[in-house]
């Protein structure tokens, strides 16, 4: 190995103790605030320290909300972003797959066309197409729908790419084999295939789930009822940036409940995450 | 690149593929259509009557000081963004990526930011750069600086900035850290061995193999500024004071939203569009390249 004389080590754990210092204060502030009094926060007196309100709040947070114009519980919140997660999730990589399995595995008309089309969908993010898309959905009726928060967003390229490129790398041999055995499609998709794809299931639902989580600007266009509400929609009505009225405990314990889950996700599951993100990007 | 061992069926490939085609169908390209043909129809003041009138949306917009300032501002952010964002990753990065004790630790303190939502990144600064509450803004007043980015448009496009760096350095530093990790060891041997110092070793070896990464990286940072930034700016500054921080894609919603001018809405969309397919092709086309040599 090159030379690390002790001195250079020291700086580096110093520069990197810094670095975690600056990405965690602003999430430490959070925490903190949301331990305190609102009356000391909005005055700029807050203290660096824990306040004595920490349960207080969190209980308000989850269970009633702000006391002012959206009353929604937090938790409620929560659990429509969950339902639009894992709805986001897991229907990506339900229809993903199946699409890859059929590109790879037959030969049909059209085949290539067909996996142009999902691929070009890359060139489409939804911010390209904001009102065209809130239009049919409200044409089909699923404003204010699980099915509106997460169907649109349900296509994957990336998703189906990743299937595809897997599928390829799988031998063919395996395939044989189950065809001597007796299987059709579905038992060696079901049997061989999906049991070997479980890894990159999990990286992508690892990633997708983060995804669809933090989602912010298609809730915000198609849920007009409180009770829809994703967390991420809930906090941006809670402030008011230029109104003395936000209760910024509240505000700050909703922050820390809209990071729980996918921080939480990413710390827990890092290594399913880091494999996630490098291969989405590929 | 072809299976094949493949299965024999006319229809059950069409099934498998269907739900997924009529997503993208019905979600993706219709609306995109509609957003083409829109841009090129023009719409009396009532609704009631709409017209052809080919490229005068697209004339109009671009006739529009405030639609060419928001390119210049959209470049701009996602200028600053990259830069700001890659050379503090980098720098993390190349320290973590020595045999340090705890490097995993490390790994773990600097990647979660990752998961944190662009909107609850715009309430995190807010906060803490309140001009009457944040606890960072009494340190800038004691330093003199007549702190308020809620009037003054400088100061807000500066907090939208930080703040959107911060958040995308856990991603970056995860991929410098990669790209640091590939790079064979026997070179910096090499060089260490012809004398030279760390700092000449990290330009002159390190850097230029890195660059592959940054390139990547810094494609990847612009998209990011382009869109994801849409979260931070809404919850933070709404596109002010004035319109300071309206970024393309914020302007596309705000223009919209007002209900206005559906067809200079939808011409913005389709420009949009366009760079998103110019942006996708450059970091393709680098994708490829990677993988030939």
């Amino acid at each position: 190995m090159v030379e690390e004389e002790g001195f250079r080590r020291y700086i580096a754990h110093i520069i990197l103790w810094i670095g975690i210092a600056i990405v965690a204060f602003p999430v430490y502030l959070a925490i903190i605030a949301s331990s305190q009094d609102n009356a000391v926060i909005a005055n700029g007196q807050m203290s660096l320290l824990p306040g004595g309100h920490f349960f207080e709040t969190y209980y308000q947070t989850i269970f009633v909300g702000t006391s002012g114009s959206t009353r929604e519980p937090v938790g409620n919140m929560m659990l429509n972003s969950l339902v639009m997660a894992l709805l986001i999730a897991i229907g990506k990589i339900a229809i993903s797959i199946i699409s890859a399995y059929a590109i790879v595995y037959f030969r049909f008309p059209f085949r290539m066309a067909i996996f142009w089309l999902i691929f070009i969908t890359l060139m489409l993010p939804v911010e390209v197409r904001i009102y065209p898309t809130y239009k049919i959905v409200a044409d089909l009726h699923m404003l204010d729908s699980y099915a509106g928060l997460s169907l649109p967003l349900i296509a994957s390229a990336t998703a189906t790419l990743l299937f595809r490129q897997f599928f390829m790398t799988v031998p063919d041999e395996l395939l044989e084999a189950s065809r001597i055995d007796g299987a059709g499609p579905f038992r060696f998709f079901w049997d061989t295939l999906l049991p070997l794809s479980r890894t990159n299931m999990a990286a992508l639902f690892v990633i997708l789930f983060i995804l669809g989580w933090n989602q912010y600007l298609w809730p915000l266009l198609i849920t007009t009822r409180d009770d829809m509400q994703t967390i991420q929609i809930g906090i941006r009505k809670m402030i008011t940036t230029t109104d003395a009225l936000t209760e910024w405990p509240i505000v700050m314990a909703t922050a820390v409940l809209a990071m729980l889950p996918p921080v939480f996700v990413v710390v827990v599951m890092q290594k399913l995450f880091v494999r996630g993100l490098v291969e989405t990007e590929k | 690149m072809q299976k094949q061992a493949i299965f024999q069926s006319k229809l059950l490939p069409y099934a498998l593929v269907a739900p997924q085609l009529a997503i993208v169908l019905v979600f993706f390209y219709w609306p995109a259509l509609q957003a083409m043909i829109q841009s090129f129809l023009l719409q009396d003041a009532f609704g009631l009557s709409t017209s052809f009138v080919w490229f005068e949306n697209y004339i109009d917009l671009f006739k529009e000081p405030a639609y060419f300032e928001a390119i210049l501002r959209t470049f701009f952010f996602s200028f600053a963004i990259a830069v700001s964002s890659l050379s503090f990753a980098l720098l993390l990065a190349v320290m973590a990526d020595k045999p340090l004790r705890g490097s995993m630790l490390y790994r773990t303190l600097l990647i979660w930011p990752y998961a944190v939502a662009p909107p609850v990144v715009g309430v995190l600064w807010i906060f803490m750069l309140h001009p009457s509450l944040g606890v960072l803004s009494r340190y800038l007043r004691a330093l003199g600086v007549d702190w308020n980015p809620l009037l003054d448009g400088d100061q807000a496009a500066a907090l939208i900035i930080l703040a959107a760096a911060w958040k995308q350095i856990s991603y970056n530093f995860l991929f410098f850290l990669a790209g640091l990790q590939s790079i064979p060891k026997s070179v910096l041997e090499a060089a260490a061995i012809d004398g030279a110092r760390p700092m000449r070793r990290f330009w002159t070896v390190t850097f230029p193999l890195l660059s592959p990464t940054i390139f990547f990286l810094l494609v990847v940072n612009i998209v990011y500024a382009f869109f994801d930034t849409f979260g931070i700016i809404d919850t933070m500054t709404r596109g002010g004071p004035g319109k300071s921080t309206e970024t393309l894609v914020y302007k596309v919603y705000t223009d919209g939203l007002l209900g206005g001018n559906l067809g200079s809405s939808a011409a913005q969309s389709v420009i949009l569009m366009i760079m998103v397919i110019v942006l996708t092709g450059i970091q393709f086309r680098f994708v490829e390249r990677k993988v030939t040599y």
